[in-house]
């Protein structure tokens, strides 16, 4: 496989997808196998804590994808993360069934409580597992292609596409507050029972989730990778450094960009359909434009077009949040933005740019 | 026509539908030998006349100069033929057949049309044989690309340019790290690499020593024949070095064409460049 080949190519890779190994084989036998009390157990909380890292290292990848080697500066990733959560959610909601508040075996609670006399026609077929997951990757997908279809058409770039994308998340923002989008407005959705028949609150589900989000994780560093060490991989370096450049020796740049945006919105999604799960909510706050740029300063962190980097700085940023966010809760928007302003300043590169030096030069 | 015989015709088993006939693009037809017709071609940005009804004429396997004071309007005339700015009026076409006010810059380049630009422009971040792959002719969408790998004859093809540049030994070395004068030669060969017929040069010699432009001349000259070759410089020893036409833009149009003598003769240009 050539996958394998780029892979023995890219020592920050093997070590992060080995340490990504490690972590999803050694954390479920140490919380389901190592008993209570003892220092090596790892507890249901703490596990699903470490799956939500894996959820958004994934959303970083996508997120560097775009940025680090495309150069689109997307501010609106968390639109395509959302839509799989909300993919996810609906799954999860039809599979609530009559164990609701309001016991209807067919409307979730919140429509019930708006009066709602029958399911909206986007929430049919919802009740399979495979339509939802088909939902997952098709509409973050197809948001993103018609999106990209007239932005790079019209060859909007840089600053006033990276407007454009944020405009795109806070406008979904908005629609899915309102509760005749029929979405659960504000509340968003919530109260999952089960998946596929495994009930959400017993530690083997969080453990196959948990597990689920290290295998998707580790596919979508190597499709990734594939991606970025092929030819289309260094035409994409290429557009972000000389776009006109690429055009004049006859490549369409806007489906290159087109096809690479839709990808990472195909990443983007599965990620948020991973992520709801474990966090068993999903409301229209994962689309504020706050949250798309904390996407953006994780890739920075970590270090921009290093696939290992992305990964590494969505965990050590989120790591640093659930920390500051309980140790000091008013502190931490302070923190993001110290910490984004600081890494530009001081660290183009990333954290990850501090061992790579070598390589580079080389 | 009956019901039946619009059904018959659409049954036909010897024809196949329109949309599924592939959209050949005409080939470049030279049999008057002429690869290039610009026509009555005016653009105005704003008000300003930046090309005012230009006929140009370049002929296959010509080398050809042309000069002009600033704003004469020599790099939008490229920009036309490019694609990258679409004329008022006027008409543009390469060979018989090919007419590029309809095509965009990627058809255009795959059409056979390579252009360098005046400041160098490559991939600085890549390797210099990684610039001349992306560069080279063939299957341009996007699955293609993700898949190519170089085959031995596109290697022995890189190789070759690399040896018609004088970059054999830099082959590996990173773009950005070239000098100056390295660069222009890299953007050079990453034209021969499109396979061009017609190679447009926007000030070859700008910022090169006077080894490297004596070099310059003699690759330009001799990739004249096979290609065809449009020049433009400010150089005037440069251009004498290497031109045997001479076409001078003024103000958006031809002013005059020749030999470099009768160009420095011309009484007309003379006031232009040394004012009256």
């Amino acid at each position: 496989m050539v996958v394998l080949k780029y892979l023995k190519q890219d020592r920050g890779g093997m070590i992060t997808l080995g340490l990504i190994a490690l972590l999803t084989i050694a954390v479920p036998i140490c919380n389901l196998m190592v008993p209570e009390g003892n220092v090596f157990h790892v507890s249901t909380f703490t596990m699903t804590l470490l799956g939500k890292y894996l959820c958004y290292a994934l959303l970083a990848l996508a997120v560097d994808l775009v940025w680090g080697y495309l150069g689109i500066l997307s501010l609106g990733h968390g639109a395509f993360f959302s839509l799989g959560g909300y993919a996810m959610g609906m799954y999860l909601m039809r599979q609530i069934g009559s164990r609701g508040v309001y016991g209807n075996p067919l409307l979730p609670d919140f429509m019930v409580f708006l009066n709602w006399e029958q399911l909206p026609w986007f929430w049919q077929g919802f009740q399979w597992f495979w339509f939802a997951m088909l939902m997952v990757v098709l509409v973050p997908a197809l948001l993103a292609f018609v999106f990209g279809w007239f932005a790079f058409r019209s060859r909007v770039t840089g600053v006033y596409l990276s407007i454009m994308t944020q405009a795109l998340t806070y406008a979904l923002l908005l629609a899915f507050y309102r509760n005749e989008m029929g979405f659960g407005g504000n509340n968003g959705l919530t109260d999952f029972k089960d998946i596929l028949g495994f009930s959400l609150q017993a530690d083997a589900t969080r453990v196959g989730l948990f597990i689920a989000s290290g295998v998707a994780l580790a596919l979508g560093y190597l499709s990734c990778l594939y991606i970025t060490r092929s030819r289309l991989g260094r035409l994409c370096t290429a557009i972000r450094d000389q776009e006109d450049r690429v055009r004049f020796i006859g490549f369409k740049v806007e489906n290159i960009k087109l096809w690479i945006f839709t990808f990472s919105a195909i990443l983007a999604g599965v990620a948020g359909a991973l992520y709801v799960p474990h966090v068993g909510i999903i409301n229209p706050n994962e689309f504020s434009p706050l949250a798309s740029i904390e996407m953006v300063v994780w890739v920075a962190v970590g270090g921009r077009a290093t696939l290992y980097g992305a990964v590494v700085g969505a965990i050590m940023v989120n790591y640093a949040k659930s920390y500051l966010t309980v140790a000091m809760p008013d502190a931490w928007l302070f923190a993001l933005g110290a910490l984004f302003v600081l890494v530009t300043l001081l660290l183009p590169r990333g954290v990850t740019g501090l061992v790579r030096k070598k390589e580079v030069d080389a | 026509m009956s019901v039946l015989e619009s059904m018959r015709s659409f049954m036909r088993r010897d024809q196949v539908f329109d949309f599924l006939i592939p959209d050949v693009p005409p080939n470049l037809d030279l049999t008057h030998g002429v690869i290039l017709y610009l026509e009555n071609l005016n653009v105005s940005f704003d008000g300003f006349k930046a090309i005012n009804d230009l006929n140009l004429y370049i002929d296959d396997g010509e080398l050809r100069c042309i000069i002009g004071p600033n704003g004469a309007g020599k790099t939008t005339m490229m920009d036309i033929i490019t694609g990258k700015t679409k004329p008022d009026s006027g008409s543009a076409w390469f060979g018989q057949e090919i007419n590029l006010l309809d095509m965009d810059e990627p058809e255009i380049a795959t059409a056979g049309i390579g252009r360098k630009f005046q400041k160098p422009t490559v991939f600085e971040q890549h390797r210099v044989i990684d610039n001349l792959e992306l560069a080279m002719a063939g299957d341009k969408r996007v699955w293609p690309t993700l898949t190519a790998h170089l085959n031995s004859a596109e290697q022995d093809r890189i190789n070759e340019i690399l040896k018609i540049i004088n970059l054999e030994e830099h082959f590996s070395r990173r773009a950005g790290s070239l000098s100056h004068g390295q660069k222009q030669w890299l953007e050079i060969g990453m034209l021969l690499m499109q396979n061009p017929k017609l190679l447009l040069v926007d000030e070859p010699a700008a910022g090169m020593t006077h080894q490297e432009m004596d070099q310059t001349a003699e690759l330009l000259t001799s990739l004249a024949g096979t290609h065809s070759v449009v020049v433009v410089e400010h150089d005037m020893d440069f251009v004498r070095s290497i031109a045997n036409k001479v076409t001078v833009l003024h103000q958006g149009s031809v002013l005059a064409e020749g030999t470099m003598d009768e160009i420095q003769n011309n009484q007309q240009v003379i006031e232009v460049y040394l004012g009256e």
